[in-house]
């Protein structure tokens, strides 16, 4: 097979993942959020349902998340296609070590801003909204933008789930022709391209979030 | 579908069989461990080297297997390097693939560890006409080492949960194990529950066992020696 073609077939590959990595994508970081803010916040059994959470998603290992939604919860009745199980595997899964990143940037913004709020009287959401969480927002950045490129290289587990993104791509035409120097280096290359795609534009949204903030950030 | 019930007799059944496979599991999580580190410490080392094209050139190896997929990685050194004459079995792929993996990792647990170090320690040292060598081993690790523990026990513990990712390459670990007992028997729900407890205990357990090492290592360090 010629390069040229080894390469488009990879690229259709790459285009379902980068499908994935957007739909988990969102449904981490508002697991993130949700959990992260009932974590810190909420009455004490809805706190304990959130450790469990986190806990459980964060003690167990990704794929075998991944092969028990897929596989295990058919038993259950319900099925899902194998996308749907992609996507709400990786999601939960990144989710719940995102709840530490907004947790721990919650609890790291100073308490004197804490203090100042209650004294101008601001009600508690807007203490958290106006306040705390602007601030937080930037502390998350870069340990979110780690997350994310956790998310783009747990997205090659889903090949083994039957669907086909770029590694499953790269293993299908390993099989068949045998060139697997050319293949799998060009995988490789493209998954890091992808990881500095990311972590050019997670340094762009830091620079941009940290404005007016007070205190540069660290690439103005 | 024979569903919903949880069936105690086929759990126990497959019980031991699993266990079987967990020292698998087990043993390419410890022999990766000691590689990474090993790895780790190589790394870590070179990225103080004199020759900045030394330095530069590890950096980006280290930012490309960090950037990079296991699961990929698994499958480069397992299906291309018997093309270069080396052949490697399913666990020796995996420990090599999770130890250079997570080797880039640690690396930056042990540079920051190093970095840590007060520059009059260095100083001192020097004037005191140490070698490299002894500089390293009687001043510079005995200190570093007690704030790297957590971090790499957390990253040891991520390698673990990783291990599964080794079944794609036929290792007979607990994943896999769960995979044909459970085609053999049209029955996922046990093998897999059962391995996902599995990790859950192992990992609660290692990091307990981890804050233990830690509590125990004395603050102001220890003899090599």
């Amino acid at each position: 097979m010629e390069f040229g073609e080894i390469v488009s077939v990879l690229l259709q590959g790459a285009v379902v993942t980068i499908q994935i990595v957007a739909m988990a994508l969102p449904l981490a970081v508002l697991m993130a959020f949700s959990f992260g803010l009932i974590r810190l916040y909420a009455p004490t059994p809805f706190k304990q349902i959130a450790i469990v959470y986190i806990e459980f998603f964060r003690g167990t290992s990704a794929l075998i998340q991944l092969y028990w939604i897929y596989f295990v919860l058919p038993f259950f009745g319900i099925t899902i296609d194998a996308m749907t199980a992609a996507v709400v595997a990786l999601g939960l899964n990144i989710g719940a070590y995102g709840t530490e990143v907004v947790r721990g940037a919650i609890q790291s913004v100073p308490k004197g801003q804490y203090e100042a709020s209650i004294a101008l009287n601001f009600t508690s959401s807007q203490r958290l909204w106006r306040i705390i969480m602007p601030q937080a927002l930037v502390n998350m950045i870069p340990p979110f933008g780690n997350l994310a490129i956790e998310l783009v290289k747990a997205t090659s587990l889903v090949s083994l789930i039957t669907i086909g993104d770029l590694t499953f791509k790269a293993k299908m035409l390993a099989d068949t022709t045998l060139q697997v120097g050319e293949i799998f280096g060009v995988v490789l290359l493209f998954y890091f391209v992808m990881a500095q795609f990311l972590v050019f534009f997670i340094r762009r949204l830091e620079t941009h979030l940290s404005k007016g903030l007070g205190r540069g950030g660290l690439h103005s | 579908m024979n569903g919903f019930h949880w069936d105690w007799a086929f759990t126990w059944e497959v019980f031991p069989m699993i266990l079987t496979a967990a020292k698998v599991t087990l043993l390419a999580t410890l022999l990766g461990s000691i590689f990474a580190i090993v790895m780790g410490l190589v790394f870590a080392l070179l990225r103080r080297s004199n020759s900045r094209t030394l330095r530069i050139s590890i950096y980006w190896v280290v930012e490309f297997i960090r950037s990079t997929p296991l699961l990929v990685q698994i499958f480069f050194l397992y299906y291309v390097m018997p093309e270069f004459g080396i052949s490697m079995s399913p666990l020796a792929t995996g420990v090599f693939a999770l130890g250079l993996h997570y080797g880039a990792y640690l690396s930056e647990v042990f540079r920051s560890g190093i970095d840590g170090i007060e520059k009059g320690q260095w100083e001192a040292a020097r004037a005191l006409n140490l070698t490299i060598v002894d500089t390293y081993k009687d001043i510079v690790l005995p200190q570093a080492i007690r704030p790297m523990i957590p971090a790499t026990g957390n990253y040891i513990i991520a390698m673990f949960k990783e291990t599964p990712q080794l079944s794609a390459i036929t290792l007979l670990e607990m994943l896999q194990m769960a995979k044909i007992i459970g085609s053999e028997n049209f029955r996922y729900l046990e093998p897999f529950t059962l391995v996902g407890i599995l990790y859950l205990v192992f990992s609660l357990l290692a990091a307990y066992g981890i804050h233990q090492v830690e509590r125990r290592f004395p603050k102001e360090g220890f003899s090599l020696k």
